[in-house]
């Protein structure tokens, strides 16, 4: 049976990790390749590079040192931040990113997940989405959660999955850093409505919160986070070898 | 010298990359020369059989990898690659392929039932047939290993050349060997330490 993902995710600005690394053993802490082998030796299903650069150089340095992880860890790369046409599709694949990441560049022009899918395959297309209530309904947010877009969100997603995304992340940002557990109603929410894979991002906070989440939403196909892996606060290792006691299908 | 054949589908850059970080010289090339020369071939591809097909053909990679094949050279096909090597594909038509293993590609949705996701996305088991040796190219790896899979369709009507299943709502083909010629239907350059163990056993044939 096909495993669940655990996947590690990966803030880039300047071509720099940011949100603080906490690990023993690495030489440089703050180096994405450095932090991608690691990830990639202990357990990490894939890696999630999100460029948080606003520069046109600090671009070009994200651009690099993608093609250097790619040359050194071979599981697979998703890549986003930034994604705004077919271009930024082509230069990031051409560095060795499986999939790419749209968000706020879809919500602008939702026909890129089409040209995406039309040109590279639905397997290439991921749907970002930042997620909010707002009076009780599920708000999409774009620019990295500050701005209400005032779309709803689970339409949005339909419409994502119908114009070629193959996979959906679902990132709550009610329960984002809170690390009281995954969004479980709104996870729910997504998986009754679309057949892609659905990734949670958002509210892990211990290695019970993954189990409840594939327990509940044994349709949810991967879980991500960042800080709590990032501080060693949840070794994915550990983490993996929980699950799969708990009767969780893992690749360990 | 591994020939990694480009005949414009898909990124080569992860597959080449793995077998640099395996220390074996590779070449990634459309030169005729450069393949004949070469120790041994593999055949990537991703997207779409009858364009990947077409493409071949276009180059004369048809015949040349046929020859090549029958001259006892090993060749190895990834995804489509591997799906480009069976006598037919029914991916949005009818389509003939290389012709080197027998069998044929189908959609998976024949087989797997309701509820599965299309495509098979992610980290799948491997398991071995009972009733042959493990074959060479997974030499250094173990039955129950996983490895990365992206596809929609798969090869059937091949029993006699499966050398690995995974289950997926029913036993899908992950690999196949027939003489010197073998495909995988996963993604070794994407399925960390278990995936580049399979480029080094067959980069050692």
């Amino acid at each position: 049976m096909i495993t669940k993902r655990i996947i590690p995710c990966l803030d880039v600005r300047d071509g720099r990790v940011v949100k603080g690394v906490n690990f023993l053993g690495l030489s440089d802490v703050s180096s994405p390749v450095e932090l991608a082998r690691f990830y990639s030796e202990n357990g990490a299903d894939e890696l999630v590079f999100y460029d948080i650069t606003a520069s046109a150089e600090g671009r070009a340095l994200f651009t690099d040192i993608l093609c250097e992880t790619a040359r050194r860890v071979f599981i697979p790369l998703t890549v986003g931040g930034g994604i705004n046409t077919i271009n930024d599709f082509d230069r990031v694949l051409k560095c060795g990113a499986d999939k790419v990441s749209v968000n706020s560049g879809a919500i602008k022009n939702p026909l890129l997940i089409k040209e995406g899918a039309e040109k590279y395959g639905s397997q290439c297309v991921v749907l970002s989405v930042d997620i909010k209530r707002v009076d009780g309904v599920f708000r999409v947010f774009a620019k990295g959660g500050r701005e209400n877009t005032g779309i709803e969100a689970i339409s949005w997603i339909k419409r994502g999955v119908e114009l070629g995304a193959g996979e959906i992340v679902v990132n709550s940002i009610d329960t984002d850093g809170v690390k009281g557990g995954f969004d479980i109603e709104m996870l729910d929410a997504v998986c009754n409505a679309v057949s892609v894979p659905v990734i949670a991002s958002g509210g892990a906070g211990s290695r019970e919160d993954f189990l409840t989440l594939f327990n509940t939403l044994p349709r949810v196909d991967a879980g991500l986070a960042a800080s709590v892996f990032h501080f060693g606060q949840i070794k994915i290792p550990e983490l993996k070898k929980y699950l799969a006691e708990n009767g969780v299908s893992m690749r360990l | 010298m591994i020939a990694i054949i480009d005949y414009g589908v898909g990124n080569l850059f992860s597959l080449s990359s793995s077998l640099a970080a395996l220390g074996i010289e590779t070449v990634v090339t459309d030169d005729e020369k450069v393949i004949r020369g070469a120790d041994k071939i593999i055949l990537p591809g991703v997207g779409a059989f009858r364009d990947a097909s077409e493409k071949l053909s276009e180059k004369g990679f048809d015949t040349l990898l046929k020859e090549l094949a029958a001259s006892g050279k090993p060749i190895m096909g990834i995804c489509l690659g591997m799906q480009l090597l069976f006598d037919e594909s029914y991916e949005f038509g009818r389509y003939k392929g290389l012709g080197l293993i027998r069998g044929s590609v189908k959609p998976i949705a024949d087989v797997i039932g309701d509820g599965l996701k299309i495509p098979h996305i992610g980290w799948n088991l491997l398991e071995f047939p009972k009733n042959k040796e493990k074959s060479e190219i997974f030499k250094y790896i173990n039955e129950g290993d996983c490895v990365y899979f992206v596809h929609s369709f798969y090869a059937t009507d091949c029993d006699e050349s499966v050398i690995a299943t995974t289950s997926y709502g029913a036993p899908l083909t992950a690999a196949v060997a027939s003489g010197n010629v073998y495909g995988c239907q996963f993604h070794p350059e994407k399925s960390g330490k278990v995936g580049l163990s399979i480029i080094k056993a067959f980069a050692e044939l």
